[in-house]
């Protein structure tokens, strides 16, 4: 199973094994990372990613125990004292994490937090310490302003902290760096420049990469990928030769989801994509300005504006995607298309009508509008059941249905969305994030509306989950003739399920594109 | 505050707690003598068999007007709790639904009330309407209505900015329905353990009132008067000070460990 030379790897991890309170999480695992080499560690959540990182390093949570070998250059880590394992950890090992927020102390300028490191490994002056700490931002290009090591953390941006926290470990030249989902965190344009970095590193200094995530655009940047499925590694392979080379259907089936090809089947939504379809929701020239906080007593404060004559159209069973960073007015938008806040000008036509927050038909044409957020955990209420937050949309119609009627339709939405009747009597706490995203769709398409909006919804859940939810919105596309909006900050996502994308930048629409080969 | 000493805590409150409203309740029934039973022959008698807490200066058991005053202590409590609530909490909901000029005007009418002196408009009421239980109900139920508009607008604008509060405006929902049927729900914990703090500071208020004589008048007993009839004999019978000042200290305490015990449970689950 390992490709890897046994004495000439710079890591090779042997038969390793973790289990916490009794139950065996990390079940003989086995790789080997070489110099130069980038290794993809893929796995849905859950799978061990995270702790075989972090067992590599000893850094095991209170309570868990790891047996196996860890050679470093053919040193086992596992037999070796904390004070050498202290000794390995940021001077041979480097690790980047996931959230560049709580990875950097707010309190220390850059410059400290980089030097610190190579203090607290090599009796180095001040001087000597803040030297390596300029050259060690200069490597992940923080150069003139952006790098200035008296800057504190707030002032950088989500990408420059990230870059600021593998200075951080790389800056005693560690031979291997372990990146645990190191841009999950970040929008499009940053992640580009947090990967150039990491991969700038490995391929000029020849230090070994342990890249772990379920991004597939990651993925196929690796050298070799190893898939964990429940603790155990079921396959490896060269990534040049994926999805071929692989055998075990997990794993199969694993990265074909995570590859997210641009759709090809020409379903209602390629039909309807042309001109011929009426019009579900058209937006035109839609200006949104939030107040900024008061500054004078006689000035009026500045507007801030947040969407800048924005039009768009979405016609009946057609996926349309709005993609954007954040910060983009993504969300702005998405309140004046909900009609829950009033457009400065511009206007919102649903079905054919204006649609506007307090106005006559406004209740009717909600019927046709439906939303799911991002957050599958904030989306309910917690002390509501199942039944009623599903039920809850219920309130646009005229005549409600009574408790029977309204118990049979709930359970059969349930059903459509892949739960069972009887999860309407539990609470929303009670189910994983992707059952609860299911949650959210059943309640979306209770009162059949037109247009279902997607705020981020699905960028929040592992590949396997999303493709099957992306599968069950694509046949009930077909089947009810329902358009949908993605909005999301990832082009991969969108690209993968949309007709048509539309890309926000700054308030404006800068480009649309049809996205069908 | 750990989970041992946090249920240690809330039993204490709960036992105290217990002890004097069960008293208090008993007292609408039961006595052991009179309250308002005047036998000057044995006045200012000390702590004995018959009279446990002793008798005052006009021969009344103290035992039976401290039960008979905690009745007035609670009610005056709960139902200036009452009042906070009922008319606090519906502002701080509006306050928060509507937001902008309402919610301006709102809170700084709060502001008002709170940079008010209570004993000021206590004074101002019973000058306008005579002393009373009644009177003393009402001032300071006023000043647990900013309170509650407080505690419920800061709660309540989070929860406006939860998801399901959006769901339930694009469910077609208004925002008294949401502030009903979502945020008030969510807040019920919260404004519980608001509730017993107010009732605490209500019970002190109460007997702060009638120790300056504009709470309950006689023959009504009340522990502020109890304390005020004792303040000329501390030196003869210094237990007639004592037993309504322990009631206070202790009652006060009960309620707030119960009202601590209660805040941490809902803070950190």
């Amino acid at each position: 199973m390992n490709s890897g030379v046994p004495g000439a790897a710079l890591l090779e991890v042997r038969d390793l094994c973790v289990s916490l309170g009794g139950a065996a999480l990390i079940r003989g695992v086995s790789f080997a990372v070489n110099a130069g080499e980038v290794l993809g560690l893929v796995g849905a959540s859950g799978s061990g990613k995270s702790l075989t990182a972090l067992s590599l390093l000893r850094l095991l949570p209170a309570g868990a125990s790891a047996t196996g070998q860890i050679l470093l250059r053919g040193e086992d880590l596992a037999a070796q004292s904390p004070a050498r394992l202290r000794a390995v950890r940021g001077r041979e090992i480097g690790m980047v994490f996931q959230e560049p927020m709580s990875a950097l102390n707010p309190l220390m300028t850059i410059g400290e937090q980089v030097a610190e490191t190579v203090q607290v490994h090599r009796a180095a002056a001040p001087a000597e310490a803040r030297r390596l700490a300029r050259a060690a931002l200069d490597r992940v290009w923080l150069r003139g302003d952006a790098g200035d090591p008296d800057r504190y953390p707030h002032e950088l941006s989500g990408g420059q902290r990230q870059r600021v926290a593998i200075a951080i470990a790389v800056v005693l030249s560690p031979a291997l760096l372990i990146a645990d989902e190191p841009t999950t965190a970040l929008d499009a344009h940053t992640r580009e420049q947090v990967l150039a970095v990491l991969f700038d590193l490995v391929r000029s200094a020849g230090m070994g990469l342990l890249l772990i995530t379920h991004d597939m655009s990651l993925i196929a940047r690796t050298d070799r990928v190893a898939v964990l499925h429940r603790g155990r590694i079921v396959e490896q392979a060269a990534t040049a030769e994926l999805p071929d080379a692989l055998r075990h259907p997990y794993a199969r089936a694993l990265i074909q989801a995570a590859q997210l090809e641009p759709r090809r089947t020409a379903g209602a939504g390629a039909a309807a994509a042309g001109a011929g379809a009426a019009p579900v929701l058209e937006l035109r020239d839609i200006v949104l300005d939030y107040p900024r906080r008061r500054r004078s007593l006689l000035q009026a404060p500045p507007a801030l504006r947040a969407v800048d004559g924005v039009s768009l159209t979405v016609r009946a069973g057609e996926t349309v995607g709005l993609v954007g960073e954040s910060g983009a007015g993504k969300s702005s938008l998405l309140r004046v298309v909900l009609a829950l806040a009033r457009p400065q000008a511009g206007e919102v036509r649903l079905l054919g009508e204006p649609f506007a927050a307090h106005a006559g038909n406004s209740k009717r044409l909600r019927r046709a509008i439906q939303i799911v957020f991002q957050d599958p955990y904030g989306s309910f209420d917690p002390l509501w059941s199942v039944e009623r937050l599903v039920a809850e949309p219920f309130a646009l119609l005229a005549a409600p249905p009574e408790a029977a009627e309204r118990r049979r339709r709930v359970a059969a939405m349930l059903e459509l969305v892949g739960l069972r009747a009887a999860d309407m009597r539990r609470r929303p706490r009670e189910f994983s994030g992707g059952q609860r995203q299911r949650i959210a769709i059943a309640r979306a398409l209770i009162i059949e509306p037109r247009l279902i909006v997607f705020d981020e919804a699905v960028s929040a859940l592992d590949v396997l989950l999303r493709a099957q939810i992306l599968a069950l919105l694509a046949e009930l596309s077909a089947r009810l003739e329902l358009a949908y909006l993605f909005v999301s900050h990832d082009p991969a996502v969108v690209r993968a399920i949309a007709d048509r994308v539309y890309v926000m930048q700054a308030g404006r629409i800068v480009e649309e594109r049809l996205q069908r080969a | 505050m750990s989970l041992p000493t946090r249920n240690l805590s809330f039993a204490i409150g709960v036992v105290i707690t217990a002890v004097f409203i069960g008293a208090a309740a008993l007292s609408l029934v039961w006595t052991p003598y009179d309250p308002a039973g005047i036998d000057i022959l044995s006045k200012l008698r000390p702590p004995s068999a018959q009279h446990w807490f002793g008798t005052d200066q006009l021969g009344r058991d103290v035992l039976s007007m401290i039960m008979a005053g905690g009745r007035n202590s609670v009610g005056v409590a709960l139902l200036s709790v009452v009042i906070g609530l009922g008319a606090g909490v519906p502002l701080g909901l509006a306050a928060a639904a509507r937001g902008g000029g309402v919610d301006e005007f709102l809170m700084r009418g709060n502001d008002v009330l709170f940079a008010f002196p209570a004993l000021l408009l206590a004074i101002l009421i019973t000058a306008v309407f005579g002393p009373g239980a009644i009177n003393a109900i009402i001032a300071i139920g006023i000043f647990n209505i900013p309170v509650f508009a407080r505690v419920t607008r800061g709660s309540a604008r989070v929860l406006w900015t939860r998801d399901y509060c959006l769901a339930a405006q694009v469910a077609g929902k208004g925002r008294l329905r949401i502030s009903a049927e979502h945020i008030l729900p969510n807040l019920a914990a919260l404004l519980a353990v608001q509730g017993t703090i107010q009732f605490s500071l209500g019970i002190i208020a109460e007997a702060g009132l009638s120790y300056v004589g504009l709470g309950a008048q006689p023959p009504t007993p009340s522990w502020g008067r109890m304390l005020n009839e004792a303040q000329t004999l501390t030196a003869s019978a210094p237990s007639l000070a004592w037993f309504p000042g322990l009631a206070i200290v202790l009652f006060v305490l009960g309620v707030n460990l119960l009202g601590d015990a209660a805040h941490g449970a809902v803070h950190e689950p």
